[in-house]
C-alpha cells in the first residue's frame, strides 16, 4: 500500500512566467472573433471536429448553436463539408488541432478547398510545441511548411490573444481560404501587435541598424525581450513582427537585409518550410544575406508542460540573445 | 414515367455520349474509358430527365446540383455537359490539354456547369453534405446528385460522410454507386471487398435501392422513389465497365489507358 505523501505532484510552471500585461490564449482570441462574426456576419458558421472545447468554438456554439456543427472525429470530412457550405455561399470556420487538418486533412485541404479557391476559414489549435502534455504525436511543428506550400492559401499565425481575435475577424472579411495557427495555451499579451489587422503586413515593433530579429506567432513577445537585452549589450537589433506568413511581407523583409548586418528568424516550428526559409527565399533572390533560424531543430517534441518545452527546444529570448552574440562575434560585425 | 419517344430519345443519347468519350479520350491520348462508358446512363438520365437545370443560368440557385465523385470520369461528365450546353463543343478538344479548363479530373467552374473539384477519390460526398446541408439551412428545395465509384467507396472518408448525412437528416442528397465491380488494379471482390453492400448503407442509416445502371427506366423511376424518401439515398447501380464496346467491357485493360486510332475505330463502328 502506498502512501499519499509518496505521490510527489509535479509543480506546474505558470503560463506565461511574467508579463506586465498579462496572458491568454490564442485560440480564445479565435473563439472572440468568431462571437464577434456571429453578430456582423450571418453566414459565418463553424464545423468542428468533437474537440469544441478543446478548440474553444464552444464559445461561439453557445451563442449560436445553430450555427455550430461537429462531424464528431472526422477531420477529412470537415474539410469537404466546410468547402461544400462555401459553394453554396457560407463563410465556414473549420476547426480542429493542427495536426489532424494540416497532416490528416492535407488531401482535404489542398483539393476541396485550396484548388478551387474555396471561402473557407481553417482555424488550427493546438499548434506548436507548446502543445504541450500530449507529446510528439500532437505537436504539429510542420503545419506551416505545408500549408505554405499550398497555391491560393494564405497563412496567418497571429502572436497574441488580440491578434488573434482581430485575425479571425480579417479572415472573415477576405475571400478566399485562410489557414489560422493558435496554439493551446497561454501567452504573453503584447500591446505592439494591437491595431488593425491587415492581411500580408508586417509590424516594426522595434528600430535596429545591426540586426532584425523576424517573428511569427508567440515569438514576438521573446523577441522583443530579446532586442531589449540586446540594447543593454550594445547592439541594435529590429523586430519584425510577420502574422501573416503568406503572402510575406516581402518589401520590409527586403528593407532589412539592405539595412542590417543579418537576420535570425524564430517560430515555434521546424526550421524547415516556415518562417526562416521564406525569408531566407526572398532575401536570396533579392539581397543575399546570412539567415540563422530559430526553431524547432528537424525533430519531435515531448511530453511536458508548455513553457518547460519552449525553454527545452530553445525558443526564448534568452537563446535569440546567445544566436546574434555568436553570430556577431564570429562574423566580426 | 418515361414514354417510349423520350426512352428512344435518351438511348440516342447515350449511344452519342459514348462515341463523344472514345473520342476525346483517343484525341488526348489519355483518359478513363471504362468507368465513363459504364456511367452514361445515369449522366444521361440526370441530364436529360431528371435534374432541373438550365444551361443558360448556370447559376440558378433553385437548380439541381450533380457531383462528380468519380473525377476520373470526366469524358462522360464533359460529353454530357457539352451535349446540354454548358460547354461548348470545340472546348472539348481541349481536354487534358495544357491551357484548357477541361481538367483530367474536374476542377470547379460554376459558369460551365462544373459544380465541385473532386477527383482525388473520398471527397466527394463530403462536400455533396456540406452543399446539402447549406440548402437545408437556407430553405431550397434542390436536389444534390453524387455519383461515387465503387473503387471509391472503399475510402474512409465515404463513411464519414455517411454518418454525417442521417445526422443532419440530408434527404436531399440522392448518390449512386457505379457499381461496376472493377478498379484500377482489378475486381473490386478480389481488391476489397465491398459486398454485400447495400446493408452497409443501409447500417449507415441510408435508404437504398439496387438497380440495373443501364436501364433509364430503373434508373428514373428510382429516383422518383428516392425523392420521397426522409433519408439520405444511395442507389446501387450495377453496371458494366466499358459498355458499349464489346471488346471494353469487363476489360480493365482500359481502365486508363486510351485507344490508339484503330482501336478508336473499331470501338466508333460498334457504337453507330
Amino acid at each position: 500500500m502506498k502512501n499519499i505523501e509518496d505521490i510527489h505532484i509535479v509543480p506546474v510552471i505558470p503560463s506565461p512566467p511574467s508579463s506586465e500585461f498579462g496572458a491568454e490564449q490564442t485560440k480564445k482570441g479565435f473563439a472572440d472573433g468568431l462571437i464577434e462574426l456571429g453578430k456582423l456576419l450571418p453566414n459565418v458558421v463553424v464545423i468542428d471536429t468533437d474537440v469544441a472545447k478543446a478548440t474553444r468554438s464552444a464559445d461561439f456554439q453557445k451563442i449560436y448553436p445553430e450555427r455550430h456543427f461537429n462531424t464528431g472525429v472526422a477531420e477529412q470530412n470537415m474539410l469537404s463539408v466546410a468547402a461544400g457550405m462555401s459553394i453554396e455561399g457560407f463563410i465556414p470556420f473549420a476547426t480542429s488541432f493542427g495536426m489532424f487538418i494540416a497532416t490528416r486533412g492535407g488531401d482535404q485541404l489542398r483539393n476541396s478547398i485550396c484548388y478551387p479557391k474555396a471561402n473557407v476559414k481553417v482555424a488550427a489549435t493546438h499548434c506548436g510545441i507548446s502543445t504541450g502534455g500530449d507529446g510528439a504525436s500532437h505537436q504539429i511543428n510542420e503545419d506551416i511548411a505545408i500549408c505554405r506550400s499550398f497555391p491560393n492559401l494564405t497563412v496567418i499565425v497571429p502572436g497574441d490573444y488580440e491578434e488573434a481575435k482581430q485575425a479571425t475577424i480579417a479572415a472573415a472579411y477576405f475571400k478566399g481560404p485562410v489557414y489560422l495557427r493558435y496554439g493551446r495555451d497561454t501567452y504573453p499579451i503584447v500591446p505592439e501587435i494591437h491595431g488593425k489587422f491587415e492581411i500580408g503586413k508586417s509590424r516594426t515593433i522595434r528600430e535596429g541598424t545591426d540586426c532584425t530579429i523576424f517573428t511569427t506567432g508567440i515569438m514576438v513577445s521573446e523577441g522583443i525581450k530579446a532586442s531589449d537585452m540586446l540594447k543593454e549589450k550594445g547592439i541594435s537589433a529590429r523586430v519584425v513582427h510577420l502574422p501573416t506568413v503568406k503572402p510575406l511581407d516581402n518589401e520590409v523583409v527586403i528593407k532589412a537585409a539592405q539595412e542590417t548586418k543579418f537576420l535570425v528568424t524564430v517560430e515555434e516550428h521546424s526550421i524547415i518550410g516556415g518562417l526562416g526559409e521564406a525569408i531566407a527565399g526572398v532575401t536570396a533572390e533579392h539581397h543575399p544575406t546570412r539567415v540563422y533560424r530559430i526553431g524547432i531543430n528537424d525533430v519531435f517534441g515531448q511530453s511536458g508542460q508548455s513553457q518547460e518545452l519552449l525553454d527545452l527546444y530553445g525558443l526564448r529570448a534568452i537563446n535569440i540573445v546567445e544566436k546574434v552574440l555568436e553570430v556577431t562575434k564570429l562574423q566580426g560585425y | 414515367m418515361l414514354t417510349q419517344e423520350k426512352l428512344n430519345f435518351l438511348k440516342d443519347k447515350a449511344k452519342e455520349i459514348r462515341q463523344e468519350i472514345i473520342i476525346m479520350i483517343t484525341r488526348a491520348a489519355s483518359g478513363h474509358v471504362g468507368g465513363s462508358m459504364s456511367a452514361v446512363e445515369i449522366l444521361v438520365s440526370l441530364y436529360h430527365h431528371i435534374m432541373k437545370h438550365d444551361s443558360q443560368n448556370p447559376k440558378w440557385t433553385e437548380r439541381d446540383r450533380f457531383i462528380m465523385g468519380k473525377g476520373h470520369a470526366t469524358p462522360v461528365y464533359y460529353a454530357v455537359l457539352a451535349d446540354c450546353g454548358y460547354i461548348p463543343k470545340e472546348d472539348l478538344l481541349g481536354f487534358r490539354r495544357p491551357g484548357s479548363y477541361l481538367q483530367g479530373h474536374p476542377k470547379q467552374y460554376t459558369e460551365k456547369g462544373i459544380e465541385v473539384s473532386t477527383g482525388t477519390l473520398g471527397l466527394s460526398l463530403s462536400t455533396t453534405c456540406g452543399m446539402a446541408l447549406s440548402a437545408k439551412l437556407k430553405g431550397e428545395k434542390q436536389n444534390y446528385f453524387c455519383l461515387c465509384g465503387d473503387g471509391e467507396i472503399q475510402e474512409g472518408q465515404i463513411w464519414e460522410a455517411a454518418m454525417f448525412a442521417n445526422k443532419y437528416k440530408l434527404n436531399n442528397i440522392i448518390a449512386f454507386v457505379d457499381r461496376n465491380y472493377m478498379q484500377s488494379d482489378g475486381y473490386s471482390e478480389d481488391i476489397m471487398p465491398l459486398d454485400p453492400l447495400e446493408p452497409k448503407w443501409e447500417a449507415f442509416g441510408w435508404e437504398v435501392f439496387s438497380i440495373d445502371g443501364h436501364d433509364f427506366e430503373q434508373i428514373i423511376n428510382t429516383v422518383e422513389k428516392a425523392m420521397l424518401s426522409d433519408k439520405p439515398v444511395m442507389i446501387v447501380a450495377r453496371t458494366i465497365k466499358g459498355k458499349g464496346v464489346s471488346f471494353m467491357e469487363n476489360d480493365n485493360t482500359w481502365h486508363g489507358s486510351p485507344p490508339n486510332l484503330e482501336t478508336a475505330m473499331r470501338a466508333l463502328g460498334e457504337l453507330v
